[in-house]
């Protein structure tokens, strides 16, 4: 599992790398995307993998800690998720503005350099 | 008690008076002087009242700890030094006060001269009195900071723009350095207190820092003292009004570096390169500004250059470090600020009544302000150290100092014959100031006929005036006493009194004294008139100065270098930009990782399971496919994203984390529709891009792929590594252990959210908000790219059908699912706290309801039919969730700090009803609310377009119109 898990992160980062590098604003929009995805998993791997181990506790009392999911890496996650929607929305709208001011969508809002 | 209450009040009250000034009407002109002057009279009672004790030689001390696990504490301490320069800073600013009233004309805005003034003045006794040395430190930089605005007051001047940026960049630069040696003297004495600090001097004088540190504190000191070679900062800031010169550059400012260098003489002084350094310095400022000083015609610049002279003896004197030397340094420190502010004020009163400081142009105002004329011959008398005046004492201790004192270097040998010629040229340059200004030939074509100032302008001069010769007459009854108190709280209580008189016989420094006098005023004789024909500085060498060479020097820095950086290495394009930073990722990492080591087996590794492998294929090839096709498909590759989209949110709820994958699929959702209504305006690209199968292009894409592959397969190595190495215990198990007994729920990750980590969420939605802001005021001037103007569909295919035809049937179904998903959303909130959901997810899950009818209906029904109002939405959640943290503050507890419980309803059972819910509720409102915007404020641009395309045909080619 953490085999296919890491490769799988590999090729999201590898993807979102060659994406951001494009000249095309769409382009780097997708790339961060799929950057984000391959961060987030990144992130939240590091708790661990650990499929079929409960991340709810039970009502009271304490609790044994590794019997449960690591939740610092999944809040951390969480919050990440929350900021590259946020982030997206707003390359979005630069994205479509751009397009509007300068007549096309290089990410330098000219066609060709001198 | 008292003591220490009058000690902050102290530092307290010319703050108090800035403030006061600050908020006075520009026309207050009197207000202002008395409001301040008041201030300052009950500055000078406060140190009148402190005076019994000091003069008992106590030490005051008050304050309170600040950050005490960092050493810093708010400490004020008095001893008779102290008590000594802060009298001139109140004395002396009492009388630039009431100079300053009459100096000023109407047109300037003089409560906020006085505001500038006091804060100097605040930051200034806040430095003198600072017991931590750190706290000296910025008390020292604000004195930099309202000495430019001070140099600053007459902005519309290019001069004082000059002068005062100058002598902010050079004092502050000081500042800087003083500050280093600060850091490392406190680290070596272990406390940043001052008075551990002055005990620790053979512990800071045996470190290897030793020199370092010497070099740092002194680049501090004579920065600010305007000693050479960064003495040119101080003739600039003759561009400031005379009460700031006589207020900044004679009393307090120029003397806050000889100050502390008398200060940190028990820390840092007696060796070797001490005396070297500061005597060395001092000696070399000493006789080459009297030099300069003689060929300026400008009044303030030849004081300026005296003051920078003086400062140079004073600092000679504390590299010499005698008893007697440290006496005769504080002794003329006092004397200095006094003869020389009376002589700033006599300067700024013949400027002011004749309309000009040139002395080639002024000649013979004996006539016209007698007064004025005898005040400024008995100060500059007291400049040139005529016996009976108190510059004569003070340089006559000097003078012995440099005569009968030894320690057998070359330095030491030719100190008393530097001495005496600077003496010379002292004599000489104070006589060229009277004789040229008061006597001879009546004065030509000045732009005013000059007379004698008001009254109130003298008075000040006058007091000075005479306490030169009170001081210079009765030396023992007067300060006598003050110095040596002083000097024995520099060098220990112990020390033998001094005391200071006129006359000791026929000695060594009576005769260089005499010398002087003579060889001074043989000087002028001769050569006074060249001196006013010639140029503006020494013969031969007035081409070269300091200030040009300086300007270059900042030119160079400021300038040339950065844009022959930019021109080298700055690009605007975002992709070298972008280039060059995933270079840097991977250099660092590979860097940090080059001498790593694998620890551990891999005893994590869990089997392998088929459909997960298969489900990763299909996420993986989407990735590469929508990285593939987004330059000419960009819908198709909108479809791949969020098919890697939905893996990824599948593999979070196959790997244990519900919430995420929750979060993940609403996200999902919200993020596709948005990237669908942008893509409304970004249609598909209809040509090859030109140039696009160039071999250039092919090239920087197999670059750019090599660098993807080795990011790629490098975070993948890392995250394996990473993954498969045993899990430490760490911070995540503390969060298990407590989320039920402090965050009463049994969901971790949603009570890490709004509880344990509620601060950060708090600040995450604010983010949101901002986000959503921007989108809204962005799309406000939204112009539309013209490929995305919509083309009629029946003209390309023939179909008649209307869109609300075409979409009746997805129409009603996202009709119907309305309620059913605000159900949904209220579901996830509720549970929240016990099991995955929560504000966040509720949001967003609302957020998708209206989305669809959106979707689903021309907005125009929707809207006719749905009110939303997103950004009340969002101000309302922003403030309940920021009240609930405030509730808390309430109760006495920290901000956001949460309370819970279970209650019990009937029909629906148990629920969790903490406070953490109230601030869900704000989390809530504003996720619906921001998301709303966001895409409401993309849909509505359709709308915006049409009825611009509408106004446009009504109203035909409006541009050619206007």
């Amino acid at each position: 599992m953490e085999l296919v898990l890491s490769a799988a992160i590999g090729v999201l980062a590898a993807s979102g790398v060659w994406l951001i590098l494009r000249p095309r604003t769409f382009q780097v929009i997708v790339g961060l995307c799929l950057m984000s995805y391959a961060v987030n998993l990144f992130i939240f791997s590091m708790g661990r993998v650990m499929p079929g181990v409960p991340p709810i506790m039970p009502r009271g009392g304490f609790v044994d800690p590794t019997a449960y999911a690591d939740p610092l890496p999944q809040a951390l996650v969480l919050t990440a998720i929350v900021i590259s929607f946020a982030t997206t929305a707003l390359f979005l709208v630069v994205m479509i503005a751009s397009r509007g001011l300068t007549g096309t969508d290089h990410v330098d809002g000219t066609e060709k350099q001198p | 008690m008292l003591e220490e209450n009058l000690l902050i009040l102290l530092v307290a009250l010319p703050f108090v008076a800035a403030v006061a000034m600050a908020t006075l009407s520009t026309q207050a002109h009197a207000a202002a002087a008395w409001v301040c002057g008041g201030f300052v009279v009950a500055g000078v009672g406060i140190l009148a009242t402190l005076h019994g004790q000091i003069g008992g030689g106590a030490v005051l001390r008050a304050g309170w700890d600040w950050v005490p696990s960092l050493g810093l504490s708010i400490t004020f301490r008095m001893d008779a030094l102290v008590w000594l320069m802060v009298s001139l800073v109140f004395g002396i600013g009492l009388l630039v006060l009431i100079y300053a009233r009459y100096y000023l004309t109407k047109s300037d805005p003089v409560p906020r001269f006085y505001a500038f003034l006091m804060a100097f003045a605040g930051a200034m006794v806040g430095m003198l009195m600072s017991g931590n040395i750190l706290m000296l430190v910025v008390f020292w930089e604000l004195t930099s900071l309202f000495s430019f605005l001070l140099v600053g007051y007459w902005h519309q001047s290019q001069n004082a723009r000059d002068g005062a940026r100058t002598a902010l960049v050079v004092t502050g630069a000081g500042g800087l350095c003083l500050m280093l040696a600060m850091l490392m003297i406190g680290r070596i004495a272990g406390s940043y207190d001052l008075d551990v600090v002055l005990e620790a001097g053979d512990l800071v004088r045996s470190d290897p820092a030793y020199p370092l540190i010497l070099v740092l504190f002194l680049l501090g000191c004579f920065t600010k003292s305007a000693q050479m070679p960064f003495h040119f900062w101080l003739p600039g800031a003759m561009a400031a009004p005379t009460p700031v010169s006589a207020f900044l550059h004679s009393a307090t400012l120029v003397k806050a570096g000889v100050f502390l260098l008398v200060r940190f003489f028990p820390v840092l002084g007696e060796t070797q390169l001490w005396f070297f350094l500061v005597t060395g310095i001092g000696m070399a400022t000493l006789l080459f500004a009297s030099i300069l000083a003689l060929f300026r015609h400008d009044l303030k610049g030849l004081l300026a250059y005296s003051t920078v002279s003086h400062l140079g003896l004073i600092t000679a004197l504390a590299g010499i470090g005698s008893p007697g030397a440290i006496l005769a340094a504080i002794f003329h420190i006092a004397n200095h600020a006094v003869f020389k502010a009376s002589l700033f004020m006599a300067a700024g009163i013949i400027d002011h009544e004749a309309g000009t400081r040139d002395m080639r142009r002024l000649s013979g105002l004996m006539r016209y302000m007698p007064f004025t004329g005898i005040l400024a011959i008995v100060a500059s008398a007291s400049m040139a150290g005529v016996p009976l005046l108190n510059g004569f004492l003070s340089k006559e201790m000097f003078f012995a100092e440099a005569a009968d004192w030894h320690n057998g270097s070359w330095l030491d040998d030719s100190l008393a014959w530097i001495a005496t010629l600077a003496g010379v040229f002292a004599v000489a340059y104070s006589l060229r100031f009277i004789v040229t200004v008061f006597f001879g030939p009546e004065p030509v074509d000045l732009p005013r006929t000059p007379h004698e100032p008001p009254a109130w302008m003298r008075r000040p001069v006058e007091l000075l005036v005479l306490v030169c010769l009170l001081v210079g007459i009765l030396p023992g009854l007067t300060l006598g006493p003050t110095m040596n108190l002083a000097a024995q709280s520099v060098l220990g209580a112990d020390l033998p009194y001094t005391d200071i008189a006129i006359w000791h016989g026929v000695t060594t420094p009576l005769l260089m004294s005499l010398a002087a006098l003579v060889g001074g005023t043989a000087l002028f004789a001769i050569f006074g008139r060249h001196i006013s024909a010639g140029p503006e500085g020494p013969p031969l060498i007035h081409r070269v100065r300091a200030i040009r060479l300086f300007e270059m020097g900042m030119t160079l820095l400021a300038r040339r270098l950065p844009e022959r950086a930019m021109v080298l290495f700055g690009t605007e394009r975002l992709q070298p930009q972008l280039r060059m930073m995933v270079l840097v990722v991977v250099a660092f990492v590979v860097g940090v990782l080059w001498r790593g080591q694998r620890q551990g087996p891999d005893a994590l590794a869990t089997p392998l399971d088929t459909a997960f492998v298969l489900m990763w294929v299909v996420g993986a090839s989407c990735a590469v496919g929508s990285a593939y096709l987004a330059k000419y498909h960009r819908f198709a590759a909108l479809v791949l994203l969020g098919g890697t989209g939905a893996v990824t949110c599948v593999t979070f709820a196959w790997l244990s984390a519900p919430d995420l994958a929750v979060t993940q699929l609403l996200v999902e959702i919200v993020t596709t529709v948005l990237l669908l209504l942008g893509l409304r305006w970004l249609p598909k690209r209809s040509e090859e891009i030109p140039g696009d199968r160039l071999v250039s292009a092919r090239l920087r894409r197999a670059q750019d792929l090599v660098l993807a592959v080795v990011v790629g397969g490098g975070l993948a190595m890392i995250a394996y590594v990473a993954m498969t190495a045993p899990l430490v215990p760490n911070l995540g198990d503390w969060f298990l252990r407590n989320a039920y007994h402090e965050g009463g729920g049994t969901n971790v990750v949603n009570i890490l959210l709004v509880d344990f980590r509620a601060f950060d969420t708090l600040g995450e939605i604010t983010v949101l908000a901002v986000v959503a802001v921007t989108v809204y005021a962005l799309l406000r001037r939204f112009r539309p790219a013209e490929e995305s103007e919509p083309v009629a569909r029946t003209d390309q295919t023939g179909d008649t059908r209307t869109l609300a035809d075409i979409m009746l049937v997805p129409s009603v179904i996202m009709r119907w699912m309305f309620p059913v998903i605000v159900l949904l959303a209220a579901y996830f909130f509720f549970r929240g706290h016990d099991l995955p959901g929560g504000g966040f997810a509720a949001g967003v899950t609302l957020s998708i309801a209206i989305l669809l009818q959106y979707l689903g209906h021309d907005t125009r029904w929707v809207e006719a039919r749905l009110t939303v109002l997103p950004v009340r939405w969002m101000g309302f959640g922003l403030l309940i969730a920021g009240l609930t943290g405030l509730g808390a503050l309430v109760f006495g507890y920290p901000f956001l700090s949460a309370h819970a419980r279970y209650v019990t309803i009937p029909l629906i059972g148990e629920v969790p009803a903490a406070t953490v819910m109230i601030f869900d509720v704000g989390v809530f409102a504003l996720v619906l609310g921001a998301t709303v915007l966001m895409l409401v404020s993309i849909a509505h641009q359709t709308l915006r377009t049409a009825r611009l395309k509408e106004r446009r045909l009504q109203a035909p080619e409006p541009e050619e119109a206007r």
